[in-house]
């Protein structure tokens, strides 16, 4: 049985039209999976609805499938959110594109790191500090002590992405949703992000279901990909056949535009 | 190589009781060419580009168009810079005025620059169709055009004027790649077609290599490196910016890690 398996997933606006349509794939336990579209592709709406997190306005069909170790097989579609909350942290986690969004503006980052520590974990006191400490030193944050006494804008663009990163797996989900995690970073930075993102996965075993408009970026951290188009699944398979002969006219044109780029920098730093 | 049209000597620049953004910068961009500033987010990029626009006068230094300091304060002068020297930007969804019709958008440097008249509505069609858009986008609101396509109107109303200089802040970083290769073709078009000289600022390597022959690297401030695209790029001498060039996520690099694998 796959850790994740989506049939069928459709998302449709109150007023009827289909952003996201009959899409279907899996994750398997420890597998890494892209979803790579254009702007209007329904890629992050798909993220959300796996999470049971659609906007108001919006409203999932079809089956998403969550069947994490020790959680029990749990149908998200539709699924009351009491049902939803426990396993949102253990089950899956998400890291998305803007870390300012997903972190409270007012609140040290300790604390925020802590949260899911003694939510999911159980953990409190000099226990919980010292998991906290780990938590932030897991993702190569330097000055652990100056980090956790931090309110987020006090600290870089690629440190929040770290401290959003150290959330998501501080309850060690099965899955790890990580939407357009380094969109918003600079070159640098995201190398090292992606760099940390494959090493934490691997080291716990984590599946990954990772959302980008970037072929280069997804095929750096994915096995496989969904080439998505209008809201629909174009062409999927292993990720390095999609970038060597990709069967359909659309992966082709975004394989093809992806390279010219890449040719241009190639020939001058060859 | 012809002389600058536009350069930044030594120029420095600070925000009001703020820390220096800019430290004894010095650029020249010559008349045809293609000029990248490159840098990551925080370097200055945007802070040179409003120098060379004229939108900020530098704290130190100063900025040179044919040669001569640029004096805002001169009115007359900076007339025939601003017809001289138009600009994009990144963002064009929120560029252009949502309501009003293109023609108006893309008209709009002939009437402020007072060259509006009885040949304006030629020269707005002249401008569209060398941006690649339809004649009759010109009676059609903004929101009716995709991403790719707005950027092409921004386009169209920077060119309608003649301008020997285009500025532009990261062009083409908010567009879909598919639509990216399109609009970075026609800056290339419109370089050579019409001799239009290109400052770029951007943080994206590729698309400088695609389009750029000149490169200045930014750092904190300062230019640690410029000079021939292929030369900064191909055999950087400054670490920061090899690693730059290192940092840009590769389709082949991942096609190799695949064969060694298998």
């Amino acid at each position: 049985m796959s850790l994740l398996d989506v049939t069928g997933l459709s998302v449709v606006t109150d007023s009827g039209r289909a952003l996201v349509s009959d899409l279907s794939f899996t994750v398997e336990q420890g597998g890494r999976l892209g979803l790579i579209g254009e702007s209007g592709s329904g890629k992050s709406l798909t993220a959300l609805a796996v999470m049971g997190l659609l906007p108001p306005g919006l409203t999932a069909s079809g089956s998403v499938v969550l069947d994490a170790p020790g959680l029990g097989r749990t149908e998200m579609v539709g699924a009351a959110e009491s049902r939803l909350r426990p396993l949102r942290g253990r089950g899956a986690g998400v890291v998305f594109q803007e870390p300012l969004t997903a972190l409270d503006p007012l609140m040290r980052v300790g604390r925020q790191i802590a949260e899911p520590l003694r939510r999911h974990r159980g953990l409190r006191g000099a226990e919980l500090r010292r998991a906290v400490a780990a938590a932030i030193d897991r993702v190569q944050l330097p000055e652990p002590d100056r980090i956790a006494r931090a309110f987020p804008h006090e600290i870089s663009g690629g440190q929040r992405q770290r401290v959003a990163l150290a959330m998501a797996l501080a309850a060690e989900p099965a899955l790890l949703i990580a939407d357009e995690p380094t969109t918003a970073l600079d070159v640098t930075v995201q190398a090292e992000v992606l760099g940390l993102l494959g090493e934490l996965i691997a080291e716990k075993d984590m599946a990954l279901l990772f959302v980008s408009h970037d072929l280069a970026v997804v095929s750096g951290v994915t096995d496989e990909l969904v080439v998505l188009k209008d809201g629909r699944a174009v062409e999927s398979g292993r990720t390095a056949d999609l970038l060597h002969a990709p069967r359909q006219p659309y992966t082709r044109s975004l394989v093809e535009s992806a390279r010219t780029f890449e040719n241009a920098l190639e020939r001058i730093t060859r | 190589m012809s002389s600058p049209v536009l350069a930044v000597r030594d120029a420095g620049f600070a925000y009001r009781g703020a820390a220096p953004v800019l430290h004894g910068v010095s650029l020249e961009i010559a008349a045809g060419r293609s000029v990248a500033i490159v840098g990551e987010s925080g370097a200055g990029k945007t802070t040179l580009l409003r120098l060379l626009l004229g939108l900020n006068r530098p704290t130190g230094g100063e900025v040179l168009f044919d040669g001569q300091p640029l004096d805002l304060r001169n009115r007359a002068r900076m007339r025939a810079f601003r017809r001289s020297v138009q600009s994009v930007f990144q963002d064009p969804y929120s560029s252009l005025d949502p309501r009003q019709r293109v023609r108006r958008i893309v008209s709009e440097p002939l009437r402020s620059l007072g060259l509006a008249g009885p040949d304006t509505d030629g020269r707005v069609a002249a401008a569209l169709a060398g941006v690649g858009l339809p004649a009759d986008a010109g009676d059609r609101y903004p929101h009716e055009f995709s991403g790719g396509q707005r950027q092409r109107i921004a386009l169209a109303r920077a060119t309608v004027c003649d301008p020997r200089v285009l500025l532009a802040d990261e062009p083409v970083s908010a567009l879909d790649v598919t639509t990216r290769v399109r609009i970075v073709d026609l800056l290339g078009e419109l370089k050579e077609s019409r001799g239009l000289t290109i400052a770029m600022v951007s943080h994206d390597l590729s698309v400088v290599a695609a389009l750029c022959e000149h490169t200045a690297v930014l750092e904190s401030g300062r230019v640690v490196e410029q000079g021939d695209t292929r030369e900064v790029l191909g055999a950087p001498s400054h670490p920061y910016t090899a690693r730059l060039i290192a940092s840009v996520p590769r389709l082949l690099s991942a096609l190799r890690l695949e064969k060694h694998d298998g």
